[in-house]
């Protein structure tokens, strides 16, 4: 890649076609998403006349997470703080990585739409790490718990049940911010073989 | 034709529908409950009843819209109603140990209770009498309250973020006390003495001539310091008075700003004597026609003590009796005898003073007295020098309205309520200008009989500048017949009054039987601030703040040094961690526990058999154990406070080795 080249590349992003637009788009909704919550879950009880709330992000867990997991050690369960320590660690260079990757891609010409590609797989890479860490959780009671339970796997989406809790997990906007760069990177892909 | 078809059907189907509800109708009638009507007819009740009934109900899960804060007497703790329900939310102890709480078992507490009772031997109990909300603007703030023990003359300052005693001040130079009073903006609480004693308190024979001469009341201004929530001894001051026994008070407000009235009665200085043949008190001090209210100019005296006027006795200031009289900080004007109440109408304009023992309650008009003081309109002086204001230069009226007049608050209308004790009745009568004008002004409206033997009445902000009208408390002494028997010792009777309407109306009865409930304030809930949980984990209850010996998840430990034991400890559903402990015979044990929960009301309590130890640790409350481990045995722990399942499986031992 020469310097002329880069200059004219330069000189198309003062007038950016929609190739460029979509990318930076995408990209801005991918740096967004690391400060909203991936997925959320709520859970009822009687005595929780409001419910409990957590929120999953990249990085962390927020909401009434300590109370939940006050509630889970009598099941055995893990507190929700020891999971996926190694993604919330390199979460934020991933996401970063990601985003300039997808913002400077249509700069890059033929290394373009392989950059555009890992944005793609993000979402469904994030879907399969909580199910790993969900069904993890469920599967690992302690034994010498005081309440025994069969191991289960706790619902993604949608509700579940666990002894007198009912449970309402969902996606989160931080999740629906990298679907949309997902979908955004997909089509451009799917342009740039057509260009 | 198929139109008539489709009505036809149609028709049909709502006769089908409606016999089939009419099937239901009739099977449910039978098997649920009696219908309202029924219900109504059985009890026997009277349309006025069931009125009332609906008026002060509570639906399940729904709030009430006033908090009452009243006195629990001889039990030495307050009590918290909700109205119109009148359910008792919550009861705080002040000056006795109170188990639930925990409160004077911790090193924190315990410290409250036992340092002011230094020079008395450990007291375990006080007669809380007068509670009083802190004021802004001379309006409830809801921020603190202050209640006094009359029979140890201390006075208790309540935290309302989490409704916990954090201070009780002693005085130094009285004997007992009575009431506690806020001035407008709560820079000052104030005490009067309530019966005359040596002072400074000591021993001096009584002899009617010693008495005269060395028995002494007192006004005592505690300085309150809002940001740290703590009455300041260094900055208060007391102002000597003559030896009657000084009763309520009220602080003036706008135009009476800087002034303090009070009652007095026994001006006779009667002491009593049956056994030699001397009247007893009750006649000697019952014996003149009038009492003296006490007019003192407190900021003139805040003054003079600024000016290094006063002298410091037992490490209070205070402005001497003649420095008070040669300085216009003190009058008396005569008021009808054995006053009770005396109570500062909402603008501070005028004073509604009870005599027990006169048909009338007598107003005093503020702007009327300071004309007579500047005017010297003196009808003499009494033994101790006090000018003496005429009374018909400083009364504004007197409205007849029954027997025993005590104690008066009033509404958003311009009238005022006052407790008849002998009638066992309140009364409602109207205020003048500019509350009522012409004709309606100082009348009596209106008079509802109680059950029985009403002491004071607390009205909705019913003593601040803006009354609330709406509910109205008669705090009775006697129930005698309204309640089945319990035993000889009688619950006393809260009844609520609504003062919404011309008439009053008696909406319900609420036995108390916990102790004299004295007096009471209401605040609307809305204006009470408090916490659900401690705001951060580890909060000291007495400095509010998180202590530097708290315990988070992971870091309790035991550490030995020589022969203390101190202990960093944390409480969580269902386990304390450590839960074992072993020390010898004579150690000094230290435990600073932690409640690390974050969830409302996961409450722990924390006991040791035996030692008398019992804590009561609210989510994020941090609390210090300090006791010396003299009795050798293995002596379990445990979560004295339901808190889960495993709540029973919440504890763990303490072993001390002979
Ligand atoms: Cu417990």
């Amino acid at each position: 890649m020469t310097l002329a080249v880069v200059r004219s590349e330069l000189a198309q992003a003062r007038r950016p076609t929609g190739l460029h637009l979509r990318s930076w788009v995408a990209a801005a909704l991918l740096g967004l998403s690391l400060i909203l919550p991936y997925w959320r879950i709520t859970l009822y009880a009687p005595q929780y006349p409001g419910g409990l709330r957590a929120s999953v992000y990249l990085t962390r867990v927020t909401g009434e997470s300590s109370e939940i997991s006050i509630l889970n050690h009598y099941i055995g369960m893990k507190p929700l703080e020891v999971a996926a320590p190694l993604e919330r660690r390199l979460a934020v260079p991933i996401v970063l990585g990601g985003v300039l990757a997808v913002g400077a891609s249509p700069f890059l010409g033929r290394l373009g739409p392989l950059l555009q590609a890992p944005a793609v797989v993000f979402p469904l890479g994030v879907v399969g790490d909580l199910a790993y860490w969900l069904w993890t959780f469920g599967h690992s009671l302690d034994p010498a718990a005081p309440i025994r339970v069969d191991p289960f796997m706790p619902a993604i989406v949608g509700r579940g049940t666990v002894m007198q809790f009912s449970t309402y997990a969902m996606f989160s906007w931080g999740f629906l911010c990298a679907a949309a760069t997902a979908l955004l990177a997909l089509y451009n892909l799917v342009r740039w073989r057509r260009r | 034709m198929r139109r008539r078809w489709l009505v036809a059907g149609g028709a049909a189907l709502v006769l089908l529908v409606l016999a089939a509800a009419g099937g239901r109708f009739t099977v449910s009638t039978a098997t649920t409950a009696p219908s309202l009507e029924q219900l109504i007819k059985a009890k026997g009740l009277t349309p006025d009843q069931v009125r009332a009934a609906v008026q002060t109900y509570v639906p399940p899960g729904k709030y009430d819209d006033y908090l009452m804060f009243s006195s629990g007497g001889q039990s030495g703790q307050v009590l918290v109603f909700g109205l119109p329900s009148m359910r008792l939310l919550r009861v705080i102890g002040v000056f006795s140990p109170e188990s639930w709480q925990g409160y004077g078992f911790s090193k924190e507490t315990a410290e409250i209770l036992r340092e002011q009772a230094e020079l008395r031997d450990a007291l375990s109990w006080g007669d809380t009498h007068h509670p009083a909300i802190s004021e802004t603007n001379a309006e409830y703030d809801g921020q603190f309250l202050f209640i006094n023990d009359k029979a140890n003359a201390r006075m208790a300052v309540i935290d309302l973020r989490d409704f916990s005693t954090k201070q009780i001040v002693r005085n130094p130079n009285a004997a007992s006390n009575h009431g506690a009073v806020v001035s407008p903006n709560t820079e000052y609480v104030l005490e009067a003495t309530q019966y005359a004693a040596p002072f400074p308190f000591r021993y001096v024979p009584l002899t009617q001539e010693n008495y005269n001469q060395h028995y002494r009341g007192l006004a005592t201004f505690w300085k309150f310091d809002r940001a740290r929530g703590r009455i300041d001894p260094a900055q208060s001051f007391q102002i000597e008075l003559p030896p009657y026994w000084q009763d309520l008070a009220d602080f003036g407000k706008f135009e009476s700003d800087g002034w303090v009235y009070m009652n007095s009665f026994n001006t006779e200085r009667a002491i009593g004597g049956t056994l030699a043949k001397q009247p007893p008190v009750e006649i000697g001090a019952s014996a003149r026609d009038m009492d003296y209210l006490h007019i003192i100019h407190y900021k003139k005296a805040a003054q003079l003590i600024a000016q290094g006027r006063g002298t410091v006795v037992n490490g209070m200031k205070v402005l001497s009796l003649k420095d008070a009289v040669a300085n216009g900080v003190l009058y008396f004007a005569p008021e009808p005898k054995s006053p009770h109440g005396n109570d500062i109408a909402p603008r501070g304009d005028y004073i509604v003073v009870g005599g027990k023992l006169d048909p009338n309650v007598t107003i005093y008009s503020h702007r009327k007295i300071q004309q007579a003081i500047k005017d010297k309109a003196f009808s003499g002086t009494d033994p101790y020098g006090v000018p003496i204001l005429a009374f018909d230069r400083v009364v504004e009226a007197q409205v007849k309205i029954g027997l025993g007049p005590l104690h008066t608050q009033f509404d958003d209308k311009g009238n005022a309520y006052t407790s008849l004790f002998l009638d066992s009745a309140v009364a409602k009568w109207t205020l003048g200008a500019p509350y009522k004008k012409g004709g309606e002004a100082w009348k009596l409206v209106d008079k509802l009989p109680v059950h029985y033997n009403i002491g004071h009445l607390a009205a909705v902000t019913g003593d601040t500048a803006k009354p609330g009208g709406r509910y109205l408390v008669a705090l009775n002494k006697w129930s005698v017949d309204r309640y089945s028997n319990v035993g000889p010792l009688f619950p006393q009777n809260l009844q609520l009054i609504d003062i919404s309407g011309e008439k009053m109306v008696l909406l319900s009865d609420t036995p108390v039987g916990l102790a004299e409930p004295h007096l009471a304030q209401i605040i609307p809930l809305d204006r009470v601030k408090s916490w659900a949980v401690y705001p951060e984990v580890g909060t000291n209850p007495l400095t509010m703040k998180v202590d530097p010996n708290t315990t988070g998840a992971g870091k309790e430990r035991i550490v030995r040094k020589g022969t203390t034991v101190e202990v960093w400890m944390t409480a969580m559903r269902s386990h304390f961690t450590p839960d074992r402990i072993q020390v010898r015979r004579g150690d000094t044990v230290i435990l600073h526990i932690t409640n690390i929960e974050r969830a409302k009301d996961a409450i722990h309590g924390f006991a040791i058999d035996r030692y008398n130890i019992n804590l009561s640790l609210e989510p994020g409350k941090f609390e210090t154990v300090k006791f010396v481990a003299d009795k050798p045995g293995v002596f379990p722990f445990y979560c004295t406070e339901f808190c889960s399942a495993l709540h029973l499986e919440m504890a763990g031992y303490l072993e001390v080795a002979p």
